[in-house]
């Protein structure tokens, strides 16, 4: 595998973990009141469970060590460090949640606290790729079934009991022979000098004995402060003596400043400084893009100051690139042979055998992130030492980019992490923070670096644009025996190394070559793709246009064959069976296959649950129309009904969705609801009005008013989430992303039974007032 | 010099008289409960009430409220119990929570106007506020919740 095929593997980070003296900065002080150091954390690499999972091959691996995670106050007071990052998710509450719940800690007395970015610490910190859960279950539960067992050992000693006879229960260790109890907080300092058990030793607990786990009454950590306003998001770091900056970019991507004229800006009033700021060629994964930065001493003057600039750009190689001529490259790439990533049978002599073929094309533009926060950043950088405080997904990654970035070594940069207002993969690239990082070193003081929503839309690193085009081959009974999907698209692998024109393994293995139905012949191809600006990972990336595109066709197929939609999908997922692509080293969101198989048996349980559920066949109004679509992806299990209604006007709006989710064993069901109503948002948003275009090499959109996203008087009225409870040893998957991919093709399938119109290329626009 | 009450504090400001509310309050008074999401009125997370009236600090000048009172999420409600703050808990609202300080205070004053909105009211007044993570259904029923204890 080289570098393309996992952008994560350019960071440079080292697998062996250092013993390394906790700085002063970490309040946590280990399980007593004391300080301590962190001994060589043990790396899980053993097969402890039922199944393996891909934490271990993660950049600085795992860190099962309750010292780096757990500190316990004489007044009893549990402190539990959640080391990703919050962006609404709820991971910031769940992962502390499973170490509280083996630990036998009481939520009520448990107190998180946000790492800062230190992989060799507490080993990956990348939050993204619905990860955090599936790689953390089983190493958090044994931190805290280690805490608790050093817990139980200090009882055990203190009472001259076996250890075995004493039994830590909600907050206290007993002894039920002689009825005494000590509390955690009173064994907090006998506790931290037992040494931690060995991961082989200990003992979890059964699971019928959970208090917190897989219930779903545990509200986030931060729900109070987030109503009264107190919640500290990237933005609302205030440092003494901190400056305000905005900074006009190159409008295109890979541009350069000629010329500019501070003089009208420097007449604002509170502003303080006009500097260059420094940009590097594109690509160049996360680097800054350069500029000119405006100092104020608030972000209002910075903001006025930065619009009285006077700017002379060289719009560089990209000022040619235009959506409209691009989209028809793409189409006509997609109509020719291309890579073929995936080969089984012979799709081409199936289609000129087959006794009908349906095409679909199916086009979805470039999409921007638009967090409700923008990126943001602080930074206070001084002499070889920088601090920065920041909205960021990937605190390690940050961490490692400035130091490079300021050429100081690593161990001098501390990165703190706020709170996320929104991340869906933009915040995992740290550019923001760069910049804050290389004005703070200039001007000698603590600066904030804050993007407008125009500086959000004008340089994101977008979602891809793409073309997906399937045909299938239908014998005389209306069978599907060819299969033949040619996906162009741009790739993410374009930011990190020029003229990268092919998908990466992990783009491939994203609804294209993983594709599950059951048919003999199957051709799977990636012609080339030129990028023009940059091109990052949104929630759930690629799975959005090849779900689209998979999903719809089924439709087209039902159409096709005049049978009912629900049937035509589960005909073409086939039998239950553990699906074996003929692909090499196929990607499987980095997970073991066996632990992690496409198993068709779960992907027809949740078809038939929300099928089920959701009612589907029911009855609706005349205008109405229901629409199915299922999609694998992160490891996860989803399936989607969409009620549709579209007026005589063409106006849509969407009275129901029901939505099924098998993600195995999970830790909060409640939060699982609230990603999967949000999936169904993010989901109506990109379907209907969701488009970045270009013209000479600019983004055209500008806010909210032309980059549009769905309000509350067009929302689904209700969204209803189904979970499939897991089985004993079912591994724990993605949940963040997964609920993305199904709900457009849902829709376009409702559409078309409400109005027999395909829609084929997004957003829908005013495609269906025509 | 303008003078401008905020949360009952009353505050002071002599540089521009242009500089939008939102970063007077952010900024130079330090109350960043209220949020920057567009700057342009179109996603409602600054909001922020002056004299009753929901109103987008992004677009409001200091001096458009010079002698006025302005509520912002921090003055709500002294210990954070305003009902639509209870509601808001209740439901298990926010996801990033970003956007929330807005639509908290989008409803309150929704609620003074009218206190027992219906759901098509609700989705209505509400639809000036953005939330990109798409916690619409749990606002709608907060909202209800607030107005009706049910
Ligand atoms: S920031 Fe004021 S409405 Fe968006
Ligand atoms: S909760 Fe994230 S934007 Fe509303």
């Amino acid at each position: 595998m080289n570098f393309i095929d996992n952008p994560r593997k350019l960071r440079g980070f080292e697998k062996n973990l250092k013993v390394e003296k906790i700085s002063r900065r970490s309040i946590l002080k280990g399980l007593g009141v004391t300080g301590g150091f962190v001994l060589a954390a043990p790396v899980m690499t053993r097969r402890a469970f039922a199944y393996e999972t891909g934490a271990g091959k993660m950049p600085h691996g795992v860190v099962v060590d309750p010292r780096v995670f757990v500190a316990v106050a004489p007044d009893g007071t549990v402190t539990i460090l959640a080391h990703r990052a919050e962006m609404g998710t709820g991971v910031r509450t769940s992962l502390p949640l499973i170490v509280a719940e083996e630990m036998e800690a009481d939520w009520s007395k448990v107190k998180v606290q946000q790492a800062h970015g230190d992989e060799g610490k507490f080993g990956n910190q990348d939050t993204d790729g619905s990860r955090s859960t599936r790689h953390y279950l089983i190493p958090m539960r044994q931190i805290g079934a280690s805490a608790r067992t050093m817990l139980e050992q200090a009882a055990a000693k203190r009472w001259g009991v076996p250890a075995t006879e004493v039994k830590a229960v909600n907050h206290e260790v007993v002894h039920s022979a002689s009825g005494r109890k000590l509390g955690f907080g009173e064994l907090a300092a006998d506790a931290a000098k037992e040494s931690v058990p060995s991961i082989e030793g200990l003992k979890l607990k059964d699971p019928k004995d959970f208090r917190y786990l897989g219930k779903g009454q545990v509200s986030i950590v931060d729900l109070h402060d987030i109503t009264t306003g107190k919640a500290g998001y990237g933005a609302d770091v205030r440092l003494p003596g901190m400056k305000y900056a905005v900074i006009a970019r190159p409008p295109v991507t890979g541009g350069k400043l000629v010329s500019f004229d501070p003089a009208e800006a420097m007449k604002i009033s509170g502003v303080e400084k006009v500097m260059q700021v420094r940009g590097w060629p594109w690509p160049s994964k996360f680097q800054p893009l350069g500029g000119v930065a405006v100092i104020a001493r608030n972000t209002g003057a910075a903001i006025k100051g930065r619009d009285a600039l006077k700017l002379v750009w060289d719009d560089g190689a990209n000022g040619k690139y235009d959506s409209v001529a691009y989209r028809k490259e793409l189409e006509e790439a997609s109509r020719k042979p291309g890579l073929v990533v995936r080969q089984e049978g012979d799709a081409d002599a199936a289609l000129k055998a087959a006794d009908k073929v349906v095409i679909g094309e199916y086009y979805l533009p470039h999409l921007a992130h638009v967090s409700m926060e923008p990126p943001v950043a602080v930074a206070d950088v001084k002499g070889d030492k920088a601090e920065i405080w920041a909205p960021v997904q990937s605190p390690g990654g940050t961490r490692e980019d400035v130091a490079k970035t300021l050429g100081i070594p690593e161990g001098n940069v501390t990165v703190n992490v706020t709170l996320l207002g929104g991340g869906f993969g933009r915040k995992s690239k740290c550019d923001f923070a760069l910049e804050a990082a290389l004005l703070s070193k200039e001007l000698g003081t603590p600066v904030k670096v804050q993007w407008t929503r125009e500086d959000d839309l004008h340089h994101d690193f977008l979602h891809t644009v793409s073309v997906e085009r399937i045909e299938a081959g239908l014998d005389k009974d209306g069978k599907v025996i060819a299969w033949r999907h040619r996906s162009v698209a741009p790739t993410i692998a374009s930011t990190f190394a020029a003229g990268a024109k092919h998908a990466a393994s992990f783009e491939l293995g994203m609804g294209l070559v993983d594709m599950p139905f059951e048919i003999a012949n199957i051709s799977c191809e990636n012609p080339e793709a030129a990028a023009f600006t940059r091109i990052g990972w949104f929630r759930s990336v690629s799975n959005i246009p090849r779900a689209f595109a998979v999903q719809s066709m089924v439709g087209e197929i039902a159409n096709a064959t005049g049978r009912d939609q629900k049937e035509t999908l589960l005909a073409l997922i086939g039998t239950p069976r553990i699906v074996k692509p003929a692909v090499k080293d196929m990607w499987n969101y980095g997970e073991p296959y066996d632990s992690y198989p496409i198993d068709t048996a779960r992907l027809r349980k949740v078809v038939e649950l929300v099928a089920e559920k959701g009612e589907w066949g029911r009855q609706v109004p005349k205008g109405h129309g229901l629409g199915i679509a299922v999609h694998r992806s992160f490891v996860s299990y989803i399936a989607t009904i969409v009620e549709v209604a579209v007026d005589d006007k063409g106006k849509l709006t969407v009275p129901r969705v029901d939505t099924a989710i098998d993600c195995g064993t999970y830790v909060n069901p409640e939060r699982i609801a609230s990603q999967i109503e949000g999936a169904a948002i993010m989901g109506l948003s990109l379907a209907k009005y969701g488009a970045v275009t270009f013209k000479d090499g600019k983004v055209e959109q500008k806010n909210f008013d032309d980059f549009q996203v769905i309000r509350m008087d067009e929302s689904p009225v209700v969204t209803n989430v189904y979970i499939v409870p897991p089985g004993p040893d079912t591994p724990p998957s993605g949940v963040g992303e997964p609920g993305v991919p199904p709900f457009a093709p849902a829709l376009m399938n409702a559409i078309f039974a409400a109005t027999g119109k395909r829609i084929r290329a997004l957003p829908i626009g005013k495609q269906l007032e025509a | 010099m303008i003078k401008v009450k905020i949360n009952g504090q009353e505050q002071s400001w002599d540089g521009d008289p242009d500089l939008p509310l939102l970063w007077f309050l952010r900024d130079e008074a330090g109350l960043t409960g209220t949020k920057f999401g567009c700057g342009q009125a179109l996603c409602g997370a600054c909001t922020v009430i002056i004299d009753k009236e929901a109103v987008r600090s992004c677009i409001t000048s200091i001096n458009d409220v010079a002698g006025r009172e302005v509520t912002t999420i921090e003055g709500l409600h002294p210990d954070g119990d305003h009902p639509v703050q209870k509601a808001w808990r209740e439901v298990n609202v926010p996801q990033c929570g970003f956007c929330q300080a807005g639509q908290i205070m989008q409803a309150a004053a929704l609620l003074m106007e009218n206190p027992k909105p219906s759901h098509d009211q609700i989705r209505e007044a509400m639809s000036g506020n953005i939330c990109r993570c798409g916690c619409y259904q749990r606002i709608e029923n907060a909202v209800h919740l607030a107005s009706t204890g049910v």
